[in-house]
């Protein structure tokens, strides 16, 4: 397990997760890296640490550059247990006399977490750490995406240690942008934006606010790969899903019980399909929602199906809405749909939860039982009507 | 008086009781709240409060 260095004297330090498939629900088909940076100045300074089970991995990448027992600082950018999962068994390995710098509710949340009064120091935006050579700049990022949240900024080598903002759940032994291919990189920025990040978009922009008076070469992440040939590039990503700027897509998402529903899904994607408008027909039965959610943020026209058991809707389409309202997308345009022997309570339901996320809501599509031919053409030539108002 | 709430975490600011723990008194409008005052919660600014409905 070797460090990779990052620039001179700057170690990437972190742990691999391979076998990583699900985290809290997100599905990571990919895997994902713990990024713990390791800069060696006069002081010698970790950035973060690694999920627990990393420990050791991370360890034996920092004793091939130094003694651990000679850091002297840790920056807890972030609370959250996949980059503070090692400070217990290091502060342990160490012994207490490393520092450990962090934002005001980081100090909560380290406390909160692990019961144990480690030499904390607290800093404040604009709050500058000399290392010897170099300098560490902290800004609070509250929000983007815990409370507690902070980056790290080093001027001397144009450094963001950006913690989630920019990540990637991507395992890989290449370590920058420029070594892997970037579309895979980018859908996994993207997904990671649209699953993680896109509730708080607008500390997101402050963020991206705060950044911009940093010279950039390298943007590292705590997860995945470190940006320094794209640094550019996922910036103006970041901008446009900040902005919740779409493309003309549409996204029909449904359940269906015995193919009615669908038949509606279908008639409603030829609808968008005769306006040159490009469509993803999604089925919950096929889909994750972590991966639907993906494509929501870039889409303007976001459809969403199911027929009605027990008067309500079934619980995949139920599971994704409540997923969908918490990511919090806005400036879309929505539909509600399905198919119902009686009752037909589901696609008021679901056209409820659309209008509670601020949308633009057009006129809800429901038939009972099978749908006929003629209902069918007239759901197309429905949506055809409403995309040419 | 009029509460706002914390669109990033769900903070909820009630004039009646204040924010005693960053010095302010109960009985404070949300209008009278300093400029640099941020969620007790999660730490965003005064922009990212909205009325409550």
């Amino acid at each position: 397990m070797k460090p990779i260095e990052i620039k001179e004297n700057i170690y990437w330090v972190g742990g691999i997760d391979w076998d990583l498939r699900n985290f809290h629900g997100y599905l990571t088909h990919r895997g994902s890296t713990y990024n713990a940076y390791l800069i060696v100045d006069e002081k010698i300074t970790l950035i973060d640490t690694v999920k627990h089970y990393h420990f050791d991995e991370m360890m034996e990448r920092i004793a091939a550059v130094i003694n651990p027992g000679k850091i002297d600082y840790i920056v807890s950018n972030h609370v959250e247990m996949d980059h503070s999962g090692g400070l217990p068994a290091l502060m342990e390995k160490i012994g207490s006399r490393a520092t450990i710098f962090t934002s005001p509710n980081g100090e909560k949340g380290l406390l909160a977490h692990y019961r144990r009064k480690w030499n904390f120091k607290v800093v404040q935006s604009g709050d500058i750490l000399s290392l010897g050579k170099r300098s560490l700049h902290f800004v609070l990022t509250p929000m983007v995406h815990w409370p507690d949240n902070m980056v790290t900024y080093l001027p001397e080598d144009r450094i963001l240690f950006s913690n989630d903002a920019f990540g990637q759940h991507l395992a890989s032994s290449e370590r920058f942008d420029d070594e892997y291919p970037f579309s895979i990189i980018l859908e996994e920025a993207t997904k990671y934006y649209a699953n993680i990040v896109l509730p708080y978009s607008k500390q997101v922009n402050k963020t991206l606010e705060a950044v911009s008076a940093f010279a950039l070469d390298v943007i590292a992440p705590s997860h995945g790969i470190v940006w320094r040939s794209s640094v550019k590039q996922i910036l103006a990503q970041y901008q446009k899903w900040a902005k919740n700027e779409t493309e003309p897509k549409a996204l029909i998402i449904y359940d269906s019980m015995w193919g009615s529903t669908e038949k509606i899904a279908y008639a409603i994607a030829k609808g968008f399909e005769n306006k040159g408008i490009k469509v993803s027909l999604v089925n919950l039965q096929f889909n994750h929602i972590s991966d639907i959610m993906t494509m929501v943020l870039t889409t303007k026209y976001i459809c969403v199906g199911s027929p009605t058991l027990n008067n309500n809707m079934l619980p995949t389409v139920a599971a994704f809405l409540i997923y969908l309202k918490g990511l919090a997308p806005i400036n879309r345009v929505g539909i509600a749909f399905g198919s119902y022997g009686w009752g037909g309570q589901s696609i008021g339901l679901i056209e409820d939860i659309l209008k509670s996320c601020n949308w633009q809501v057009w006129e809800q599509i429901k038939n009972q039982y099978l749908p006929t031919d003629d209902f069918l053409k007239t759901t197309t030539e429905k949506i055809e009507r409403l995309l040419t108002n | 008086m009029q509460k706002y709430v914390c669109t990033a975490c769900g903070y909820v600011y009630d004039p009646a009781v204040g924010d005693p723990d960053s010095g302010i008194a109960p009985g404070t409008p949300f209008s009278d709240l300093p400029d640099d005052w941020v969620c007790p919660v999660c730490g965003v600014g005064k922009e990212d409060f909205e009325v409550q409905k």
